[in-house]
Order: structure tokens, then C-alpha cells, then sequence
């Protein structure tokens, strides 16, 4: 077999990877290569025909498909080469990669430096334990958006949700104004999964209940979905006796939330955050292996697409100037910890100089409280929120003078 | 792609009007042996039979073989350590045992020796195993030994435990791939099986029988052959026979991503004694490297209640945490429940032997109940006894042309070598296209698992002839792309998707026509 030596390979052609390969095409890579296993380009994006994309980036309300048109059109007037129809069988830490496609067949990709831009996938029934039968009719939300969106197939008529991460939400507006009897959407925690904004335009604006504090505790029916029994939860999730009830239901939808996808990443001895279930990375965007840089859904979820963008850019331009050699990696490194009220903080630690940006998630919803840098007792950055939510993921600046001499930063809510 | 159209209209047709059908007369359908119940015993009875000159049909109420006990286990091919000398069970075990490695080998189904320990924590346990030894030997066990903590950290690293015994034939096999398997090579030699065809009276008429299904088929046979599993005692009654009972036990189970494969190398019991139900709930590595936790032990009313429970799974998690100390959350990708075919009521538990019989009072009706574990591992030789059975009944003349072999390979595309590989992608493009991305399952193991011999037309049929949707994803990113395939190519409707029944259509229809 023979090895094709490439400068870049951007694995996943969705909003991250495009990003990426047109970033670091901008930044002079001239041998850019983009691997995308679907026939098309776009990503997940292609199935959100909804509105509300790329407001920071573009300054207007786009679909899923025309934000990755956008991205689509500019990589190809820049002649980045894609291979659609191609998927990276596995990668090792020395950056070679196999790869498959029907039109050539398995080859190997021997790559000057790697952005993984693989996005996530939807956590199961299995995953969560879905108690009850296994008729048809339980899908998750995205694959259930695929069905609708894409093939033209309906997946049901009286539907339930389990969960309200933001693709349930969407599915909940989709499918009942598609004429479906949305019959509510129950959540585990006491707070939703999904944006502000998706619960007022997606439930609230069309009648749909939300409860929270609520599981399924049983799916009903052999063959085809008959219901489920829901129950309300105490405050350690546990059933409340008496509060059980039947919900009628052909369809149960999932949304129960995202994995990001890094079978690869593990098989290349990559670090991975526990928490944040992606690479490990610095604020270059590097994982723990050298020359393979990460962004997007597969480093951890986002849940806005403009900053997976923003992110991809990022990991495009370092990632050349790894390729140009313009790249120490340090002996030391400062790490990031998230401490008090803080889920997890990305990047996990500082090699490279320069301003960088924090992404964090908070533990709970909170109200009046400022996210805290510190170095110690010394404060580096600070950004004061009256609304903290999980669901959204907050950005602090943090400027390269003030971390200088610092031995940890530690990010806290208070 | 005119063909498939029309039988899978067909198809549909009937499974709409079977009711009406069922009044109707239509043309009876004449065979020397007819099988009810396409299990893995049915159909090695079926397989074995296809080697003579008689002409045998097999009736299965599912669309499927193989959808009850014999998809819903743990898959291990056992040494025969557990049984009492004398029993059938223990016999057949050996039998079994022995056929089962050039069987899996002709059937191209996947079958490795691993071996298990049961291990002992203290004296009383040693002792149990010193009894265990015995009646494996006795029974004729190949190869147990009684090993130190230190030799049994050699082959399974981190076990604890004083002593273990070892039986190096214990194996593990790939249940519904071998079920599958026998009815493909049994159809092949000119059995015939009939799905979705339930079996709703059978009338004894003067050397034969007649039979008639609930879609309104007729049949009549010399031998009727009751392997129906968990109902055989059912199909007793239709001819009259009270004597049977079959208590249904459940047993559920965890599946666990491939990512663990690593930590488990041989199967680890836990010594059984008197406080402890079964064999217990273990850790079992299947031959696709997931992980199995389970089963529980639960006796229920129904014959087809596959449901999971909260507070079994919720155990099972547990208990896996504590066998598997890596194990995370996001590890468990599916639970799945199985029944055991039991003859005893909960209230007496226990074991009771296999009965395999040509019945006294109705001549010519061959009774296989209560088979359950180690029933999978018996199969092939249950298949020779009941030979031995049909022999007595009807004359069994060998035909010149069996084939015993399937073609193709044992191994799936991705566990092939890269050579192998690339030779396969010369001559098939569809090599190179990869459809399930968790199991790398190409486009041309769908394809023929679409294209199955038996005729089966489901999603769940692909998933068990293809392993596409059955890793950590769980089908989210291939099962559109499968749907699309039986769109675009083999001109499905919505309404043809069915996940295993015909009443379980995955759609409702079109959102624009």
C-alpha cells in the first residue's frame, strides 16, 4: 500500500472541520486535506433546517444548511481538497492514518499535523438504561431529525420526549408542526438541558409542557410503542411513590444528551478529560500528542455553532504553525482547573503566549454570581453573569500579561 | 429488484388479510418431517435431517429463526462440569461440546476456546470445586485442572480467589450467528422454512398429522418434531398432551463497548454454592469483544416478556462496577433480556433434565421441552439424538449431495488483514464504503444481510446477520443510512420498515407526499 504524505488532515468535514481547513488555509497551509465520511459536506448541519445559526459569526439568523453552504462555498473557492465518501479506519500516534472509501479503496495517510473535528454522537437508550421493552418506535432526536428532515419519512404521530437537550426541543416544534401530538417532554434534572431560547420557541410557543424533575420509568408495548410510564423524581432522582402515571404514545424520542466521538483519538494514545469526555488540550488547541489538534463537538459539546467555528479557526491557524515549525513545545506548562461551581474548563492548560479565551460550564443554574480567574489569591480575570445556566456555555478572556508568572489557574463561579 | 418487490408485497399482503386467509382453503402442503420452532435446536435438527432424502419444513411464528431463547443468551459453549453424571444434560453437554468446534468451522460461525474459571474464596468453595472436578471427569470433561491463585493470575490477570478449577473447554460461540447459520445450510439442502407462520392446530390423522398456521397455511407430516421452546408445552396441548409446564425465567443483561474487550480473557465464575442462585451473575466476553453483565434470575407469567426492569439493571451496573473496576458510565450501550425454558415453578426452583422423547401416547411426535442452558451448546448433538428418533419413525436414506459447508468467511470485513482487505475492494467496491461506522461493518456485509437466504426482510434480521447497529452508537449513525439503502435500492416504503414483527413498523409514513 502506498503512503500519501499530506501537510494537514482535517478529519470531519462538519462546521469544525471546514473551519479548521479554511482557517489554516488562510494562514498559508498549502496542502490541506479535508476527510469527510458522508457523501456531502456539512456535517450535522445539513439536518437543522431551523433558524438561529451563525448570529456571532455571520450577524444574521441562518439554517443549518445555508451557515455550511457559507463555509462549504469558501473552502471550495479556495480549492480545498475534500475526500467525501472516506472514512479514517484508524490513527496512530505518529499521525498515520488508514483510511476507506468505495473509490479508493483502504489507503494510508501519512499526516505533517492532524485537527480532529469529529464531532459527537447521541448518548442511547442503552446508554441511559431505558428500563421497559424494546418495541420500535424509540429513536433519538437526532436520528429522528434525519428521518424528517432529510428521507421525508415520519417516524410517528403521539410522541413523548425524554430529555430536553436542544435537538429534542427542536424535534418537539418540528414534528408537531409536521401535525404529530407532542405529548410533552419530561426531564430528569430540576433545570432543562437545552438554551433558553429553544424552551420558549420550541414548547412555550406551541403549548408544549415541559416537566421537570421527571423520568420514564417504564416503555410500554411489544411490537410498536403503546406508552410509557412517567414518575416524578426526589431531589436524589429517585422515584416518588404515588406520582407514576401513563402517558399514551406511539414515538419516544431521546435527548438525553452528546458523546463526543473519539474512538480515533483513544486509538492515537490521546489524553482524554473525563468530564468533558474530549482531548486534553492547551490553548493552542494540541492535544497530548504532538501535531494533533482538536475542536468542536469532539472536544467537547458546544452549543452554538459560531463558536465551534471561532474554535476550529483557532486550531486551523496553530496547527500550521506547528507545520512551520514555529511551534516550542515547553517543559512546563500552567494548568487550568475548574474548582467551585465550575463543571469543566477548556483548554486545561497554558504553553503558548498570547491572549487566550476560557470555555466553561457551570455545575447548576446560578444567578448573580462572576466566573473567577485566579492564580491563588490573585485574581486574573473576572466576568460577572446574572444568569449562570448549565446549557450555556460561558467565555472569559484572559489576557497573556496576567498569566505570566502564574503557578495554576483555578476557575471558580461565586 | 422486480422480484423482491413483489415478494415483499406479498409479503405484506398476507400478513394484512392472514386472519381472513385463515378461512379460506388453500393447497396442503405435504412433508415427511415438519419442525416447529426455528431455534438453535430446531435448526440443527433441521440441518441434520437436510442430509437424508426426506423433505422437512421447519414453522416459526416469529419473521426470524432464532428470536427467542437462542438470540437472548450468553453464549457459552459450556465444558459440562455442572451436570449430573447419567443426565441427558450432562451427555449431550460432552456431545455437544466436542461437535460444536468442526460445525462452527463448516458454518463459518464464530467459535473461541477460552476457558473459564471458577474460583474458590475459601475452604467450603475448595471443596466444591474438588466435587466439580469429579463429576466433570466422570462426565468426561477433557482437561480440568485445579489451579493456585498464582496460575489462575496468569491466564485471567487480577483475579482473586484461593483456588480455581479450570476447564479449558469451555468456550464461547456467537448464538444467534450459529442459529442462523444451521437454517441457512438446513435451506440450502432443501429444508424449507416457513416465518411468521404460528402453528395454530395440530391434529393427529392416521400415520401423519395435519397442521394449520394462524396465517392460514396446511400442512400435513409422518413426523412432527416440537422444539418450540418456550412454548412446547403449548404445542403438547394441541395434541393432548397436559403433562408439561414451561415457568419462564427471565434473565437480563448488560452489554458493554468493545473499549473493555481487553480486560477479560477467559469466563470467571464465582464457586457455586448453596446461597447462591444459578451460576450467578458473571462477566461473559462475547466473540465480538463486548462484554455481557448477567443474568438475573426471575420467574415471570409471560412466554414473550423481554422487558427490563429498573431495579435489575440498576444491580447489574452495580455489580459490574465492582467486577470491572475500569467500567464507566458511558460504557453500558444495551441491556436485553432472554428466558430460560424451565419445568420447574419458582417455588421448587432448580434443574430438571432435558426431556427429548418420541412420544408414547401420540405416534410420530418427537417432544423436545424444558431445553434450556446448556441447551446451545447441546444443540448439535439433540440433533443426532432426535436423527436417531426419526430413524425409528421413517426411513432416513443419506443423499449423495449434501453440502455441509457455507460459503464465505467466519470473520467480518474489518477483522480481516489489510492485504485481505484490499484484495477484496478490487473485486467489490461496496468493500470500501464503510456503512455502520462503530463495528466498520461495509456496505457489502449489509448488502448481504439484506439478501439473507431465508428471506427475512427486518431491521433487527440485518443488525443479526451484518452486526450493523450494534455498536456503542447503537445504530444513530447507520441506521438512516440502512433505511436509505432499502429505500433507493430495494424500493421500500415507509411502511415496509419493520424492526422484527410485522406490527413493529418503525414508520408512520410519508410527511410529504
Amino acid at each position: 500500500m502506498n503512503t500519501n504524505q499530506r501537510d494537514l488532515v482535517v478529519i470531519g468535514g462538519g462546521p469544525a472541520g471546514l473551519s479548521a481547513a479554511i482557517a489554516a488555509k488562510k494562514s498559508g497551509c498549502r496542502d490541506v486535506l479535508l476527510i469527510e465520511r458522508d457523501r456531502m459536506l456539512g456535517g450535522i448541519l445539513s439536518q437543522c433546517i431551523h433558524d438561529g445559526f451563525g448570529l456571532h459569526r455571520f450577524g444574521e439568523s441562518l439554517t443549518g444548511p445555508e451557515y455550511a453552504q457559507r463555509l462549504i462555498g469558501e473552502s471550495h473557492d479556495m480549492g480545498i481538497e475534500a475526500l467525501l465518501g472516506t472514512i479514517v479506519l484508524s490513527m496512530d500516534r505518529d499521525r498515520n492514518l488508514y483510511v476507506s472509501s468505495r473509490m479508493n479503496g483502504l489507503t494510508k495517510i501519512s499526516a505533517g499535523a492532524i485537527v480532529l473535528s469529529m464531532g459527537c454522537r447521541e448518548r442511547t437508550a442503552g446508554a441511559i438504561s431505558l428500563p421497559g421493552t424494546r418495541p420500535a418506535g424509540i429513536y433519538t432526536a437526532g436520528v429522528a431529525q434525519n428521518f424528517v428532515n432529510l428521507q421525508n419519512i415520519m417516524v410517528g404521530s403521539e410522541i413523548a420526549i425524554l430529555g430536553s437537550g436542544d435537538i429534542g426541543l427542536i424535534m418537539a416544534r418540528r414534528m408537531t408542526l409536521e401535525g404529530a401530538c407532542v405529548k410533552g417532554v419530561f426531564e430528569i434534572l430540576p433545570y432543562p438541558s437545552g438554551l433558553q431560547r429553544n424552551i420558549q420557541q420550541c414548547l412555550n410557543d406551541y403549548d408544549i409542557p415541559l416537566h421537570l424533575s421527571t423520568s420514564v420509568i417504564n416503555v410500554h408495548g411489544k411490537d410498536r410503542v403503546t406508552g410509557i410510564t412517567v414518575a416524578q423524581l426526589d431531589e436524589k432522582r429517585r422515584p416518588v411513590p404515588g406520582t407514576d402515571r401513563y402517558v399514551q404514545c406511539d414515538t419516544l424520542l431521546l435527548s438525553v444528551g452528546l458523546i463526543p466521538e473519539n474512538e480515533l483519538t483513544r486509538n492515537a494514545d490521546v489524553k482524554i478529560d473525563s468530564t468533558t469526555a474530549g482531548a486534553t488540550v492547551d490553548n493552542t488547541l494540541m492535544t497530548s500528542i504532538p501535531g494533533i489538534f482538536s475542536c468542536g463537538n469532539v472536544l467537547h459539546v458546544h452549543d452554538l455553532v459560531d463558536y465551534v467555528s471561532e474554535e476550529a479557526d483557532l486550531a486551523g491557524e496553530f496547527a500550521v504553525q506547528y507545520l512551520d515549525g514555529g511551534f516550542n513545545i515547553p517543559n512546563s506548562s500552567l494548568n487550568i482547573e475548574p474548582k467551585e461551581g465550575v463543571r469543566y474548563v477548556m483548554p486545561q492548560k497554558v504553553t503558548a503566549p498570547g491572549d487566550f479565551t476560557l470555555s466553561l460550564r457551570v455545575t447548576e443554574p446560578f444567578r448573580d454570581k462572576a466566573i473567577w480567574v485566579r492564580d491563588g489569591h490573585r485574581k486574573i480575570a473576572r466576568k460577572k453573569l446574572v444568569r449562570l445556566h448549565p446549557a450555556e456555555m460561558i467565555r472569559i478572556k484572559v489576557k497573556a500579561d496576567k498569566v505570566q508568572s502564574a503557578k495554576i489557574l483555578e476557575v471558580s463561579a461565586e | 429488484m422486480l422480484i423482491r418487490r413483489e415478494n415483499r408485497l406479498s409479503m405484506l399482503k398476507s400478513c394484512k388479510t392472514g386472519q381472513a386467509r385463515s378461512e379460506r382453503t388453500s393447497p396442503i402442503l405435504h412433508y415427511d418431517v415438519i419442525i416447529i420452532g426455528a431455534g438453535v435446536v430446531g435448526n440443527a435438527i433441521a440441518r441434520e435431517l437436510s442430509r437424508y432424502k426426506i423433505d422437512v419444513a421447519v414453522l416459526e411464528k416469529e419473521l426470524d429463526v432464532g428470536m427467542g431463547t437462542s438470540s437472548r443468551n450468553s453464549g457459552v459453549l459450556h465444558s459440562g462440569i455442572h451436570y449430573k453424571p447419567g443426565t441427558l444434560r450432562a451427555r449431550l453437554n460432552i456431545q455437544g461440546n466436542a461437535l460444536m468446534s468442526d460445525l462452527c468451522r463448516d458454518l463459518k460461525v464464530k467459535i473461541k476456546y477460552i476457558g473459564k474459571l471458577t474460583v474458590a474464596q475459601d475452604e467450603a468453595d475448595i471443596e466444591t470445586l474438588n466435587n466439580l472436578k469429579k463429576q466433570g471427569e466422570t462426565n468426561g470433561v477433557p482437561g480440568l485442572e485445579i489451579l493456585d491463585s498464582e496460575q489462575m493470575n496468569k491466564i485471567q490477570p487480577g483475579v482473586s480467589g484461593i483456588k480455581a478449577l479450570f476447564s479449558p473447554s469451555t468456550g464461547i460461540i456467537c448464538p444467534y450467528g450459529l442459529t442462523i447459520a444451521l437454517a441457512e445450510n438446513a435451506t440450502k439442502n432443501g429444508v424449507r422454512f416457513y416465518l411468521g407462520d404460528e402453528v395454530s392446530a395440530i391434529e393427529k390423522k392416521g400415520h401423519g398429522f395435519q397442521l394449520k398456521t394462524l396465517t392460514g397455511k396446511n400442512f400435513t407430516a409422518r413426523v412432527v418434531i416440537n422444539s418450540a421452546g418456550l412454548n412446547s408445552d403449548s404445542i403438547c396441548r394441541m395434541l393432548g398432551i397436559t403433562e408439561y409446564k414451561i415457568y419462564p425465567c427471565r434473565g437480563e443483561y448488560l452489554v458493554l463497548d468493545k473499549r473493555l474487550k481487553e480486560s477479560l480473557s477467559t469466563l470467571v465464575y464465582p464457586s457455586p454454592l448453596k446461597d447462591r442462585a444459578g451460576l450467578g451473575i458473571h462477566l461473559t466476553n462475547t466473540v465480538d469483544g463486548n462484554i455481557l453483565i448477567g443474568p438475573s434470575n426471575e420467574y415471570i407469567e409471560n412466554t414473550d416478556d423481554y422487558a427490563c426492569t429498573k431495579s435489575i439493571m440498576d444491580k447489574l451496573q452495580k455489580e459490574g462496577h465492582e467486577l470491572l473496576p475500569g467500567l464507566t458510565k458511558s460504557d453500558f450501550i444495551r441491556s436485553f433480556a432472554g428466558l430460560r425454558a424451565k419445568q420447574m415453578p419458582s417455588e421448587v426452583g432448580g434443574f430438571k433434565d432435558f426431556v427429548i422423547e418420541s412420544s408414547k401416547d401420540v405416534h410420530g411426535l418427537i417432544n423436545l421441552v424444558g431445553i434450556e442452558s446448556p441447551g446451545l451448546t447441546c444443540s448439535p448433538a439433540i440433533a443426532r439424538m432426535v436423527r436417531e428418533m426419526v430413524r425409528e419413525l421413517i426411513e432416513l436414506k443419506e443423499k449423495t449431495n449434501f453440502i455441509s459447508e457455507q460459503p464465505g468467511r467466519t470473520e467480518l470485513f474489518h477483522e480481516l488483514s489489510t492485504e485481505e482487505k484490499m484484495d477484496l475492494i478490487a473485486q467489490n467496491k461496496d468493500y470500501g464504503e464503510i456503512i455502520c461506522r462503530c463495528e466498520q461493518i461495509t456496505r457489502k456485509e449489509i448488502l448481504d444481510a439484506i439478501q439473507n437466504p431465508l428471506g427475512n426482510k427486518t431491521i433487527n434480521g440485518i443488525k443479526y446477520r451484518s452486526r450493523a447497529m450494534m455498536g456503542r452508537c447503537q445504530g444513530g449513525f447507520c441506521l438512516p443510512k440502512i433505511v436509505q439503502i432499502l429505500e433507493m435500492e430495494f424500493d421500500y416504503r415507509p411502511e415496509n420498515h419493520l424492526l422484527f414483527s410485522r406490527e413493529s413498523s418503525i414508520f408512520t409514513g410519508r410527511v410529504r407526499n
